[in-house]
C-alpha cells in the first residue's frame, strides 16, 4: 500500500475542489441567471474537458506549461519553478479537467431557482450580493455540494492527465490511480489489488455520504 | 401632484407593447384589468424595476424610480415596493417568520423580529411564524407574502393577481383582509386581476389594458357604467356600482336595507348593521317604467330623471343612465324601448331593481374618490 500516494491523490481532490468552488459558484450562477453575447461559446468551452480524451487534454496542457510557452515560462519567473512534473501544474491541469464537473451541477442547481424568487429577494431590499447568500445558494446548496464531492471524486480517478503532466514522482505527482498502474507494471497484483480496494472504499463512502446529506438538506428545507 | 402619488408612463413598440401613462394617489386603489397577454404585469415589473422598457417614466414616494430620457434606473432593491407575486414567490428554504424577516434587512436584527411577528399578527398568522411554505395553504401562504410586502412599510404596494390560485370563499376573505390592510398602509396600491370580483370589492381606479394599451382608465364607478368597454362588458355587461351602508339587516327576510346616494334599496343577503357595503347593479336587470307600477314583486322602485342615453351602432340595447337624487343608475333596454318610452334626456322615469340583482359585494373601505 502507497500511503504516500493515497496521501497526494486526497491532497489532489481537496485542492482541486477549493481551486474549483468559487470559480464554479461564480461561473454557474452566471450562466443560470443571465444572457449574454457568447454564452453558448462559454458552455461549450466548459463541457470541452468532459469529452476530450484525457492524453489529448494533457497534451495541450503540456504545452501551455512548458518551459517554451508565455505561461510556462512567466510561471518559473514568478514561482521559480516549472508547471510540469509538479503538484503546482498537477493541481491546475486537474483543475481545468474538472472545469465541467464543478460548473454544470451548480448552473443547473442556480437555474432551477424560479425566476420570481429571485426577483422577491430583490424587491424585499436584499442586494445582489445579500440575495446571493441568503437566498441563492441556500436554495442551490445541494447542487453545490453534489459539484464538490462529484469534483473530488472524479479527481482520485484521474489518470490520463495526471500521468501527462505530472508523470510519476513518489511524493510529488503520482497519485493512487498511477501508483496502481504502476504496482501493475511491476506484476504486484496484490499491491495494485490493496489500493483498487481502498479506492473503491473512498469513492463509494464519498457518494454515499452526499447522497444522505443532500437528502436531509432537501427534506428540511422542502 | 402629491409627491406621494405613483406616476407611471410606459411606452414602448415590442417584443411586450405598451402605451400607457397613470396616477395613483397615496390610499387608493388602482386595478390593471384585461385579459391574459395584455402586459398587465409588466406594468407591476417595470414599477418595481425588474424590467424596463424602451420609454419609461416611474415616481414614487416622491423619488424617481425610473427615467428612460434622464437614464435614471434605480435598481429593484433600492426600491421601496411591496410586490405581492402570483404565485406568491416565497423563499421555500425560511419560515413564514424568515420570509417575512428577509423583507427587514436594512433594520437591526431585534427590530426584525419584532417587526416581523407584528405583520404574521396582522394577516392573522402569528401562530404559524415557525412553520415553512409547504407547510402552509394556499390562502396561507399568500398572507405570508402580503405580511413580507407590507414589512418595510413600501411606498407602493404591487399585487399580482393575489387571489387567483385560492378558492372562492378564501378569496372574500383575503380580499377583505387586504381591504382592511391598505387602509391602514395608504400608500398607492397597483392590482393586477382579469377577475371582475377584485374589481368590484377592492378598486377605487379601473385601467382597462389591451394589448399594452389603455382602452379606459377612471374612476370604478365612472367605468362600470359604460357600456362601450370590452373586457369588462365581456365579463359581466355594464353595471352600476354602489356605495351603501347598512342600514337594517334582516336576517328573517333574508334582506338587508341599504341607505345609498339614491336613497333605500333593499337587496339580499346579510352585513351587519352599520358596515359599508359596495355593491353592483347589473345594467339588465334594470327595467324602466314612464309611471309608476304597482302589484308587482319588485322591492326597488327608483323615482329619476334621464340624464343620457347611449346606443352604440352595432348593438340592439341601448344603456340609458337615470339620476336618482345623487345616484346615477345605467339600465339597459332595447332600442326598441327607447323609441317607444320617448326615453330623452329630461324625461321622468322610475327605475325597477330587483332585490336579488343587487350583489352586494361586502366591505368598500372607502368611497372612491372623483
Amino acid at each position: 500500500m502507497d500511503w504516500t500516494a493515497l496521501a497526494v491523490s486526497l491532497q489532489l481532490g481537496a485542492g482541486t475542489v477549493l481551486v474549483l468552488l468559487p470559480l464554479g459558484l461564480w461561473l454557474g450562477r452566471h450562466l443560470a441567471a443571465r444572457t449574454f453575447r457568447g454564452k453558448l461559446l462559454v458552455e461549450a468551452l466548459v463541457t470541452v474537458p468532459l469529452v476530450l480524451p484525457p492524453t489529448v487534454l494533457g497534451f495541450y496542457l503540456l504545452l501551455l506549461f512548458g518551459a517554451r510557452s508565455p505561461l510556462g515560462q512567466a510561471f518559473q519567473a514568478v514561482v521559480g519553478q516549472t508547471l510540469p512534473f509538479s503538484f503546482t501544474g498537477l493541481l491546475v491541469a486537474s483543475a481545468i479537467a474538472n472545469v465541467p464537473f464543478m460548473v454544470q451541477p451548480i448552473q443547473r442547481a442556480f437555474a432551477s431557482i424560479p425566476g420570481d424568487v429571485r426577483d422577491a429577494a430583490a424587491c424585499c431590499g436584499l442586494s445582489p450580493w445579500q440575495s446571493f447568500r441568503r437566498i441563492e445558494v441556500p436554495l442551490a446548496w445541494p447542487g453545490i455540494l453534489t459539484a464538490a464531492i462529484l469534483t473530488f471524486a472524479h479527481t482520485l480517478g484521474e489518470f490520463g492527465v495526471v500521468l501527462m503532466v505530472g508523470g510519476n514522482l513518489p511524493g510529488e505527482t503520482r497519485t493512487l490511480s498511477v501508483a496502481i498502474y504502476d504496482r501493475m507494471q511491476a506484476f504486484d497484483d496484490r499491491g495494485a489489488g490493496v489500493m483498487a480496494a481502498t479506492l473503491l472504499v473512498v469513492a463509494v463512502t464519498t457518494l454515499v455520504t452526499t447522497t444522505w446529506l443532500s437528502d436531509r438538506l432537501v427534506q428540511r428545507r422542502g | 401632484m402629491a409627491d406621494r402619488d405613483l406616476t407611471v408612463t410606459l411606452r414602448q413598440d415590442g417584443p411586450i407593447p405598451l402605451d400607457l401613462t397613470f396616477t395613483c394617489g397615496a390610499g387608493d386603489t388602482l386595478v390593471i384589468f384585461g385579459p391574459s397577454g395584455s402586459g398587465k404585469t409588466t406594468v407591476l415589473r417595470a414599477i418595481a424595476g425588474l424590467y424596463t422598457p424602451a420609454h419609461a417614466a416611474v415616481r414614487a414616494g416622491g423619488e424617481t424610480w425610473t427615467d428612460t430620457a434622464a437614464g435614471i434606473a434605480v435598481p429593484a432593491h433600492q426600491r421601496h415596493v411591496g410586490y405581492v407575486f402570483q404565485d406568491y414567490a416565497l423563499f421555500p428554504h425560511l419560515t413564514a417568520l424568515g420570509n417575512v424577516e428577509t423583507a427587514l434587512v436594512a433594520r437591526p436584527r431585534d427590530a426584525q423580529r419584532a417587526r416581523a411577528h407584528e405583520c404574521l399578527a396582522q394577516v392573522h398568522l402569528d401562530d404559524k411564524a415557525q412553520r415553512y411554505p409547504r407547510e402552509l395553504s394556499g390562502g396561507e401562504r399568500q398572507r405570508v407574502a402580503l405580511a413580507r410586502a407590507l414589512a418595510r412599510e413600501p411606498a407602493v404596494l404591487l399585487l399580482d393577481e393575489p387571489f387567483s390560485a385560492v378558492d372562492r370563499p378564501v378569496r372574500r376573505r383575503l380580499q377583505d383582509e387586504v381591504a382592511a390592510l391598505r387602509q391602514s398602509l395608504d400608500v398607492p396600491t397597483v392590482l393586477v386581476t382579469h377577475d371582475l370580483d377584485d374589481v368590484v370589492r377592492l378598486a377605487t381606479h379601473v385601467l382597462l389594458l389591451d394589448r399594452g394599451r389603455t382602452v379606459a382608465l377612471g374612476t370604478v364607478s365612472a367605468l362600470m357604467r359604460r357600456p362601450d368597454l370590452p373586457g369588462l362588458v365581456d365579463v359581466a355587461g355594464p353595471g352600476t356600482i354602489v356605495d351603501a351602508v347598512v342600514r337594517h339587516d334582516h336576517p328573517q327576510r333574508g334582506v338587508v336595507e341599504l341607505a345609498c346616494a339614491g336613497g333605500t334599496l333593499i337587496a339580499t343577503g346579510s352585513a351587519p348593521e352599520g358596515s359599508a357595503v359596495r355593491a353592483r347593479i347589473p345594467a339588465r336587470d334594470v327595467m324602466l317604467a314612464t309611471s309608476r307600477p304597482e302589484g308587482l314583486s319588485v322591492q326597488n322602485v327608483l323615482e329619476g330623471v334621464v340624464q343620457r342615453v347611449t346606443a352604440p351602432g352595432d348593438l340592439d340595447a341601448a344603456t340609458v343612465d337615470v339620476a336618482v337624487a345623487g345616484l346615477v343608475l345605467s339600465a339597459e333596454v332595447t332600442r326598441d324601448a327607447v323609441a317607444r318610452l320617448g326615453l330623452t334626456p329630461g324625461r321622468p322615469v322610475f327605475a325597477l331593481v330587483k332585490a336579488v340583482s343587487i350583489d352586494v359585494a361586502g366591505r368598500a373601505d372607502r368611497p372612491p374618490r372623483d
